[in-house]
């Protein structure tokens, strides 16, 4: 049997800042599938790190495992040096005013409208703030994730796919969290949405100071605003890293992944890019938000 | 115990205008209470300075653009990461109108929903009906194309509607003839006429009771059913995706469902009757001195054979009734998990009341036709 542990030496990491997220050790099973089997991952403060991996490899099942959703069977888990894994019932997990969460399909609330749904997670922890503060609030956020202004006050039936994903990043953004969790942001939306919806993403990122934990089969998200993508096969995480430091390995997944028809298309594009312009250093925003 | 904003208003050095100073955390969790007070500021004021500010998220640099905005006052001492933050939410303040979504006055919306429900009541019973004529003539293409009609559907209806609804009919039916037969007896007893409790258990729930109780449990177990099942296929797409393979959803799913409820509510209705009767000789046996059997011997001698029919009869329209209702309602949901609520409740009680008025409506009938 063919061991990839056996020639995958850990990438060098010279980070000293904190990590948001802390995972160790994590099993997953359901019934006798499992899932996870001893898997770690760290997060890095101020990063936008990429989650792959093959159809069931369990990308969805280690997010909903890191905000709560899913008890896993063993391992730790710490989030913003909270334990996930020794919070006996929901409301021992009161940091969930500080991380946001957006779903597959938005999932935002039906009977609602993108505003009111955006209301939500601020009236539940802030009851405090005054409606006209509310609605304002709600206004700009929803302004901030690319929606046009009248489309607050449609329902969600109302919306196309696209714009239900920026209506459910404007929500997963309402209280300012410090941690932002994309499931698939991209998955179903037209390339130019796509481009956008990463530009966006990564222009929040950089203006909020976030951190996000970003499951994608997207390459050309991978390669556009990616600063590490941790690659999830074998029941565990088996490498995180730049994509340049990825390719390096010798893993017949990864470069197949990397190397593949996709991948070189979406590497070509990202060359060019490169070319002509010059990226937006990721590293300014993470310090100018160290100095806060 | 969380930090909160705060802030004050001074006269500037050198004779300039009021300065306003902001202090502490000015993000989501501090702000709520000190934004009250700042929209009351009267004062003049030239400067909002928020150098003391120890941290700032959009909420804060909402509050900092508004407040310039409003007193028409100059953001100073801005640090680099203040300044990107009241930047990006400067470009994302437009069209400061309501975001509710768009609503009348009171006084125009009375009527104006009176005049939607009058409206939709039409369309509704419109609606109804040509869902029937749907119905109808996909009877007529699967007897054109039998081997389109959908066997194994209509058996697994037949044993959700039915079979499972045994259980439940039948306890229910006979505690019904066990009161029918207890308070019969207390009034029959006043002409010594104790005797006649047979005829009343009998006739009662041969002819009314069994069918109409029956209708009115498959309405809420099935009924309801139907429509929230063919609600949520409807909200997830099914329905259509149905469509586009060739499949016709009211042949699929609609013909199975009427079908199966108007062949298993006459079945369950003379159940139901059976085990009505059969409480009343329990509770006959137990307290009135009638042997069992005597009065199930009785009941032969004394319920003319044409209330089987008018139960017989009615059962397979009851049934049309609430099938058609629930499967209505459910292919009419269109927006969201709330309307799939309503419709289902609309479902059993426009099943259940229709149900009520037709049954009175055959009793007038079967009586005038000399079934009395």
């Amino acid at each position: 049997m063919h061991d990839p542990q056996a020639h995958l030496a850990p990438i060098p990491d010279e980070f000293e800042g904190d990590y948001p997220i802390r995972v160790r050790g994590l099993v997953n099973r359901f019934d006798d599938h499992v899932i996870h089997d001893g898997l770690d991952l760290d997060v890095k403060r101020g990063e936008i790190i990429g989650v792959v991996g093959g159809s069931g490899t369990g990308k969805s099942v280690l997010m909903r495992s890191i905000i709560g959703l899913q008890i896993p069977q063993e391992g730790s888990i710490e989030v913003l040096g909270r334990s996930i894994t020794d919070a006996r019932d929901d409301d021992d997990i009161d940091i969930r005013s500080q991380w946001g969460v957006l779903f597959q399909g938005g999932a935002l609330f039906s009977t609602l409208t993108v505003a009111e749904n955006v209301e939500v997670p601020l009236r539940e922890f802030y009851p405090e703030i005054t409606d006209e503060l509310r609605h304002e609030i709600a206004r700009y956020k929803v302004l901030l994730s690319g929606l046009p202004a009248n489309a607050t006050s449609k329902y969600p039936s109302e919306l196309s796919g696209g714009m239900k994903k920026r209506a459910g990043l404007a929500r997963a953004l309402a209280l300012d969290p410090e941690l932002l969790f994309l499931d698939e942001p991209t998955a179903g939306l037209d390339p130019i949405g796509a481009a956008a919806f990463d530009t966006l993403i990564r222009s929040l990122q950089e203006t909020l100071g976030l951190t996000v934990f970003l499951i994608t089969h997207d390459l050309d998200t991978l390669y556009e605003i990616c600063d590490r993508v941790a690659v999830l096969a074998d029941k565990k995480v088996i490498a995180v890293g730049t994509i340049p430091e990825l390719l390096a390995l010798d893993h017949p997944w990864i470069q197949e992944y990397f190397n593949g028809p996709r991948g070189r298309a979406a590497k070509d594009a990202q060359d060019r890019e490169a070319a002509h312009v010059v990226k937006p250093n990721p590293e300014a925003a993470t310090s100018a938000m160290e100095q806060e | 115990m969380r930090a909160l904003a705060d802030f004050t208003i001074e006269p500037g050095q050198g004779g300039g205008g009021n300065v306003l100073h902001f202090s502490g955390p000015m993000v989501v969790s501090s702000l709520g209470l000190v934004d009250r007070r700042l929209r009351q500021i009267a004062d003049p004021v030239d400067e909002i300075d928020v150098s003391d500010v120890e941290r700032m998220d959009t909420v804060g640099a909402w509050t900092v653009w508004r407040l310039s905005q409003q007193l028409g006052a100059k953001i100073v001492n801005c640090r680099d990461e203040a300044e990107r933050l009241i930047n990006a939410i400067s470009k994302a303040d437009e069209n400061r109108e309501s975001i509710r979504a768009p609503r009348l006055p009171l006084i125009e919306r009375v009527p104006d929903e009176v005049g939607k429900m009058v409206i939709a009541l039409a369309v509704g019973f419109l609606q109804i009906i040509g869902f029937l004529g749907q119905a109808i003539s996909a009877i007529g293409m699967t007897l054109r194309h039998p081997r389109r009609f959908r066997g194994l559907a209509l058996v697994h209806q037949m044993e959700l509607v039915g079979v499972n609804a045994l259980g439940i009919v039948g306890l229910m039916s006979f505690l019904v003839g066990v009161v029918i037969a207890q308070q019969g007896a207390v009034q029959l007893q006043q002409f010594g006429a104790e005797i006649y409790t047979i005829n009343l258990v009998g006739r009662l729930t041969l002819r009314e009771l069994g069918i109409l109780m029956t209708a009115i449990m498959v309405a809420g177990r099935s009924g309801s059913a139907f429509a929230a099942q063919l609600g949520t296929m409807k909200l997830t797409e099914e329905v259509d995706a149905m469509r586009t393979i060739g499949v016709s959803p009211t042949e699929a799913l609609v013909l199975p469902r009427i079908l199966a409820t108007m062949i298993m509510l006459p079945l369950l209705g003379i159940y139901s009757s059976v085990l009505g009767i059969i409480g009343g000789a329990f509770l006959g046996s137990v307290s009135l001195g009638i042997p069992f059997l005597t009065f199930l011997a009785r009941i032969q001698e004394v319920v003319p054979i044409h209330d089987v029919w008018v139960g017989l009869v009615k059962g397979p329209v009851f049934g049309l009734i609430v099938a058609l209702a629930g499967c209505y309602q459910g292919m009419q949901v269109k927006t969201n998990a709330e309307e799939v609520g309503t419709r289902t409740t609309s479902a059993v009680v426009l099943a259940i009341f229709t149900v009520i008025v037709l049954d009175a409506f055959f009793a007038v009938f079967f009586t005038k036709i000399g079934w009395g």
